[in-house]
């Protein structure tokens, strides 16, 4: 074989665009069938993934609530007031008409697992033969006292969407001098710099448009989670008249009428209060009937992103149970995606998956209109220690906030979003 | 082990059954940590360069570059670090191919 057609047959294992334009319509009869639950950076991405790497040979239904994709990465500019929600929206028509995914438009109520069966809310029963569920992350709301319910007086808006604007309602709204109290919770949660990012963009919307407006940032935590360095500098920079940054701030409580937060030492009153409710993996996988670590979080086998002693069941994104030093991101969720893939792909052909899968993570934050920084990691499986491990001596931080990372950054997110969708 | 060497050896294994071949698997594998960023389907212009379809040595040369920080980077640097050169040779030999 000579050089170029060796390398044609590569990229056509990576593409495979040319191919799938004759086999998008209907699935072949006694083809292998995969459901994938969730339509977030995980789900989509499998589910494109599934389709490419199989050449079209598997079957691939998407099961999401909603009709269109929203992107949370990204979604703290809009509270800004420097992107709009319409920006980070996109739809899910490519997945069906390049790539030959049925996506159905319906909620999971139950999984039989030992059926290989799932039950749609409108749309009865479908079965798989495998099942990859991205089903994000669910609030525990009752451990906040007063906090049920009162979503829309206390906005948490870490799902992007409504709430993401009910927030920037609220903060357009506020009074000059005003107080903006944000609460993160203990880790592990969703996207660990995320809250620190929503900290400096609301400032820089503060000290542009609220003169003499205060941020209260009450962290559960008793540091900084995520690129501590970068936003220390920034907090103690050019946002120390703003941010007010309170670590060890477990919240008990809050009263929606009044807009307070009773924490464990401490009491504060604001005019925009934003809690972050403490997280779990998303209910779907309660009808898994396994036991979540913590109560909370789905112990995944890192070869194949199976849920442990379940096989041919998928769970991936921030649902999982993370390795030492891998975050709940948008990015992560993206590696996982293509580690079930290509696993659910080698495993359906009789063969054997990977043995040392590798992922890469980078997030990048804003910390004003124009700069950002980022982290990055590189993880291995090790099969002496049965998990995946960060790469000694690669990834780091940035060395400071630049424009050209806000570049970057702004590209990062058009890019991981054709990567899934186009 | 050089670039083409690497090249060599995987035509060889290519030479009986490519779409399944242990070392076009990996490459895919390993070239997918990329395209979150670099992604073929990218839209233009884009501020991240474009890589796929780039000939596999200058992929390399600049991989290698990266490392020794002897190019400029504000993230290539550190992640170029978390792969071996055999596994960097078969990532510039699949992202050479993407279209
Ligand atoms: C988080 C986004 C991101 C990821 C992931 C990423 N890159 Fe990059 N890449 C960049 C950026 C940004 C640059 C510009 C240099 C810099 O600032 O680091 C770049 C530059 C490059 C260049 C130089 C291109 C040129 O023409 O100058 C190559 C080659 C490259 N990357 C290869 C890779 C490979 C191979 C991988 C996977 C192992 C990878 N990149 C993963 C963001 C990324």
């Amino acid at each position: 074989m000579n050089r170029r057609r060796f390398l044609r047959s590569l990229g056509l294992a990576a593409t495979a665009a040319p191919f799938l334009a004759a086999c998008s319509s209907a699935p072949r009869r006694g083809a292998p069938r995969v459901v994938v639950v969730g339509g977030g950076y995980g789900g989509a991405t499998t589910a494109k993934y599934l389709r490419m790497w199989s050449a079209g040979r598997i079957d691939v239904t998407l099961v999401e609530r909603d009709a269109r994709f929203v992107s949370c990465p990204m979604s703290n500019l809009v509270l800004a007031g420097l992107r709009n929600l319409d920006d980070l929206t996109a739809s899910y028509d490519r997945l069906r008409s390049r790539w030959g995914v049925r996506v159905v438009s319906d909620e999971v109520v139950r999984i039989d697992v030992a059926r290989r069966e799932l039950r749609l809310a409108r749309d009865g029963e479908i079965g798989f033969d495998r099942v990859v569920l991205a089903p994000g992350v669910d609030f525990l709301t009752e451990q906040i006292t007063g906090l049920a319910g009162n979503f829309e007086c206390i906005p948490h808006a870490w799902k992007a969407g409504p709430q993401t604007e009910l927030l920037r309602r609220r903060i357009d709204a506020m009074p000059e001098g005003g107080v903006f109290a944000l609460h993160v919770p203990k880790s592990p949660y969703r996207c660990p710099p995320g809250p620190y990012e929503r900290a400096c963009l609301v400032a820089h919307y503060l000290r542009t448009r609220k003169p003499r407006a205060k941020l209260l940032l009450l962290d559960a935590n008793s540091e900084i989670q995520s690129k501590k360095t970068l936003f220390a500098a920034a907090f103690a920079g050019p946002y120390k008249d703003i941010i007010e940054y309170r670590p060890d701030s477990t919240l008990l409580s809050v009263d929606a009428q009044t807009l307070s937060a009773e924490l464990e030492f401490d009491r504060v009153r604001a005019d925009v209060l934003n809690v972050i409710p403490p997280m779990r993996a998303g209910r779907l996988v309660d009808g898994l009937g396994i036991p979540l670590t913590n109560g909370r979080w789905v112990d995944v086998d890192w070869r194949t992103m199976e849920a442990r002693d379940l096989p041919g069941i998928h769970v991936i994104g921030d649902a999982v149970l993370a390795a030492p030093g891998m975050p709940k991101s948008g990015h992560i969720a993206n590696q996982q995606a293509k580690l079930a893939a290509a696993a659910i792909v080698e495993l359906l052909e009789g063969r054997s998956p990977d043995p040392v899968p590798t992922l890469l993570n980078t997030c990048y934050s804003f910390v004003d209109d124009r700069n950002a920084i980022h982290v990055a990691t590189v993880h291995r499986y090790d099969a002496a220690q049965g998990t995946v491990l960060p790469v000694a001596g690669a990834g780091g931080l940035s060395s400071a906030a630049s424009e050209e990372e806000g570049r970057y950054a702004t590209a990062w997110a058009q890019n991981i979003r054709a990567d899934m969708l186009a | 082990m050089t670039g083409k060497s690497t090249l060599a050896a995987l035509c060889l294994l290519a030479g009986t059954t490519h779409a399944t071949d242990p070392a076009a698997l990996q490459a895919r594998n390993l070239a997918a940590n990329c395209t979150p960023c670099h992604s073929a389907d990218a839209p233009e212009p884009n501020a991240i360069p474009r890589i796929a379809g780039l000939p596999a040595d200058r992929i390399l040369q600049r991989l290698r570059a990266f490392r020794s920080g002897e190019a400029p980077a504000t993230v290539m640097h550190q992640i170029v670090r978390g792969y071996g050169d055999e596994q960097l040779a078969l990532i510039a030999t699949l992202l050479a191919s993407s279209p």
